[in-house]
């Protein structure tokens, strides 16, 4: 038992299979409360069988520490990799986790109690309590991930680096994660102001309104940049399970930490003077970021066509395609990086460009169905990523590996892309016309996310039974570090 | 040979997708008992305004008892039409509307003084149809809310008869009463209470054309063949205040530079979260659809 303990919140896999559960069930259990599932009836079954009390006014707030409880066990995810895939002092390691691990459980435990089953005070103490937690966890991280501390300087002249030996790769972490953290503030001054007096809002329901105070434009900064670091994040972490190197890295690196500052300084300024320029700013700061994933891309996809034809001395395209393609664990993540710019960069851009000429013609909830359905995407995309690493980590092998990897890619995209048409459904059907075409969108998206979802709930179940296995796979999992393991 | 029949049935599933809407399906015709042309007095005083529950307060008013009726929006076309208020050009019934204050503030619109479109006449949703010389109303859709018509056409009905649309404080105080209650008949919602998606009424089909208006005053606690509602009147006797269709509202520029107009109550079409009482939506002036209708106050 003790052992499995340890396993379980010593171990890097261990903890990231802790997390990944306990989304899956909040998932799983609040999923059932809107969409289809509310339609059949099955949120009211839900919550008299829980005991749920829902008030109608709270639905807004209640959401949000929703939101909060998986984003945190996500957040919680990226710092294990982090600190399981870069070098750091064992003292920074162990508290950044067991401060990020006690955090987002008191979040999401406390948090989902508080909102969803009365209004327990001390329930929300220790919600703020583990949010609170999470905050220290990311200072301490941001600590440990010093890119000038000489211990962590590199000769590999490989690798983005400066003349003086500064891993420019560990810049670009720390930078991610010092940006976060202060980002963090951007939600908790204004998420203190607006709990104090229980009222709360959604970024979304407030988009038109052309006068915004400081305190609404802040949580709507914090909203879009948290999500925005996390994507970040998420690539760098790939990156470095890929052992991202090269004349790619080297342009690359520079790119995602130009990106990630000036990215945060427009969204910050957005309860400066600098409003009215922020989004310029944004722009600026998010372009040079999506051209350094473009170049892990590119590097990635180049890497697989060379090691898959590697035998053949004179590859033809087919091969070349399936050389790229042969594993979808590790040609997966960058996949779904190109993917999400159809579903959220593309839809973005192209509502920016067409705002006032279509969008603004519309009603205000076609534009929040836009808004809600590309960053619910992005968050899908980035969910998927986690997974089809984690299916790496875990060992997949052979046609499971085939399997799991390709089932999260091809259910995820034809969930995602029937999202991406149902937000822009507008533009070439009418409202009194549109019902079949939502059927089939509706079944297309219930079809994807339920599956992955069964897909998921497998691999959970493979994996509480291992744990029941003396000499299971968790055992060797004990062990493993993910450094370790880059680039197998 | 399995291959081939999962990509024949995701085809026919695609193509069943596409098959056309019959906007004219047969729709049961109840009358609701609910007479459409009374009104219900709202006294003077505070009541709690939005989800925070603000105190706010109204000057004594009467407003419609239901939305205004495609039959009296018919009725009102005719009349316009002869003495000139209005006139049909092309395929739209256009009217005066003196214009909108503009600041030129970003994604403000600018709406001129001029003739605007009240309704469009060539939409295959528009149930009032124009002969040449006579507006009339496709049988079934009498005591159906009018829809397809634009905040211009809301303002130009209210306008015509001395009346005005409500501002969004009557509209809410109209809907909830002095309580805080988030629905207009109380604090729960049940399928039976209101006309909003996926509410099984008898003039949904969510296989074919979905969700469609029901009569005004329909949720009046009586059966119809079958079907039981629930009598779902706001404080002040208010029929439909949450679903059917959303409502207009009278409030112009209610923030320096926001051009659109507030519409309230949620509809067919959405989600019960949105036939909440505070719930805001708004679209520009010229926008229309099978959702949006409007009532008078005075």
């Amino acid at each position: 038992m003790k052992e499995r303990f340890n396993y379980l919140f010593g171990s890097t896999k261990g903890l990231i299979l802790v997390a990944i559960a306990m989304i899956a069930i909040v998932t799983a259990i609040w999923g059932m409360l809107s969409g289809p599932m509310a339609e059949m009836g099955v949120r009211e079954v839900v919550i008299k069988l829980l005991g749920m009390k829902i008030e109608q006014s709270e639905r807004e707030g209640r959401i949000i520490i929703l939101y909060h409880s998986i984003a945190m066990a996500v957040v919680a995810i990226e710092t294990y990799m982090v600190t399981g895939l870069l070098k750091m002092k064992e003292f920074y390691k162990t508290a950044v986790r067991v401060l990020i691990t006690v955090g987002y459980m008191l979040a999401m435990i406390f948090g989902m109690g508080f909102a969803y089953f009365g209004h327990n005070w001390a329930f929300h103490g220790l919600y703020i309590t583990g949010l609170a937690l999470i905050f220290f966890a990311g200072v301490l991280l941001t600590i440990a991930l010093n890119p000038w501390d000489p211990a962590y300087f590199i000769t590999d002249t490989n690798y983005a680096r400066t003349k003086k030996g500064v891993d420019l790769e560990r810049a670009a972490f720390f930078t991610t994660a010092l940006t976060t953290v202060i980002s963090a503030l951007f939600g908790a001054i204004p998420g203190s102001y607006y709990g104090h007096g229980f009222e709360s809002f959604l970024a979304e329901n407030i988009i038109r309104y052309p006068e915004k105070t400081t305190m609404e434009y802040s949580i709507i900064g914090h909203l879009h940049i948290m999500l925005a670091l996390i994507g970040i994040m998420i690539t760098l972490i790939i990156g470095r399970w890929l052992d991202f190197k090269g004349a790619w890295h080297k342009i690359a690196m520079p790119l995602m930490i130009l990106g990630c500052i000036v990215l945060n300084l427009g969204v910050w300024g957005v309860v400066t003077p600098l409003e009215p320029i922020a989004h310029m700013i944004i722009y600026v700061g998010a372009t040079p970021s999506m051209l350094a994933a473009l170049f892990l891309l590119i590097w990635s996809w180049n890497k697989f066509i060379k090691e898959g034809t590697a035998h053949l001395a004179k590859p033809t395209f087919l091969q070349k395609l399936g050389a790229m393609v042969r594993d979808p664990l590790k040609f997966g993540p960058t996949w779904q990086m190109l993917f999400m710019n159809f579903t959220t960069s593309g839809i973005g851009i192209f509502m920016a460009i067409k705002l006032d000429d279509i969008f603004r013609l519309w009603p205000a909830r076609e534009e929040r169905i836009e808004l809600t359905g590309h960053w619910h995407a992005l968050s899908a995309i980035i969910a998927t990523i986690i997974l089809l690493y984690y299916g790496d980590m875990i060992g997949l092998k052979g046609k499971v590996r085939q399997l799991y990897g390709w089932g999260i890619i091809f259910l995820s995209d034809l969930a995602l892309g029937a999202v991406t048409i149902f937000e822009m459904k507008r533009l070439f059907i009418s409202e009194a016309e549109q019902q079949p075409l939502v059927n089939m969108l509706m079944y297309m998206i219930d079809f994807g996310l339920g599956f992955l979802l069964v897909l998921l709930a497998v691999v959970m179940v493979w994996r509480l039974i291992d744990l029941f296995k003396p000499k299971g796979r968790w055992t060797e999992e004990m062990t493993h570090e993910l450094a370790q393991e880059v680039a197998k | 040979m399995k291959r081939l029949f999962l990509t024949l049935s995701l085809l026919a599933a695609l193509l069943a997708s596409c098959a056309p809407v019959d906007l004219n399906a047969p729709l049961p015709v109840y009358d609701t008992g609910v007479d459409p042309t009374s009104w219900a007095q709202v006294p003077a005083g505070e009541f709690l305004f939005g989800q925070h529950e603000e105190v706010k307060s109204t000057d004594a008013y009467e407003i419609m008892v239901t939305d205004v009726t495609t039959q009296q929006y018919a009725d009102f076309l005719n009349a316009a039409l002869a003495d000139g208020t209005i006139k049909v050009e092309g395929n739209s019934v256009l009217g005066y509307y003196p214009g909108d204050p503009f600041h030129g503030i970003k994604h403000e619109l600018e709406i001129k003084a001029g003739d605007w479109q009240y309704i469009p006449l060539a939409d295959p949703s528009q149930r009032v149809k124009f002969d040449g010389t006579r507006f009339t109303v496709q049988e079934g859709y009498e005591n159906h809310p009018m829809t397809m018509v634009t905040w211009f056409g809301a303002w130009g009905y209210c306008q015509y008869y001395g009346w005005r649309l409500p501002s969004e404080l009557e509209w809410e105080k109209a809907a909830r009463g002095t309580d805080a209650r988030p629905f207009p008949w109380g604090w729960e919602i049940q399928r039976n209470n209101a006309n909003f998606y996926a509410s099984r009424d008898p003039f949904e089909d969510m296989r074919t054309f979905g969700s469609r208006s029901t009569p005004v005053g329909f949720y009046n606690g009586n059966a119809y063949d079958g079907y039981q509602t629930l009598d779902s009147r706001s404080p002040y006797g208010l029929y439909d205040m949450a679903g059917n269709v959303w409502q207009w509202i009278g409030d112009v520029q209610p923030m320096e530079g926001f051009s659109d107009r507030w519409l309230k109550g949620g509809s067919k079409d959405t989600y019960d979260m949105d036939l909440r009482i505070w719930v805001r939506n708004s679209a520009p002036p010229m926008y229309f659809s099978p959702g949006v209708g409007f009532r008078c106050v005075r």
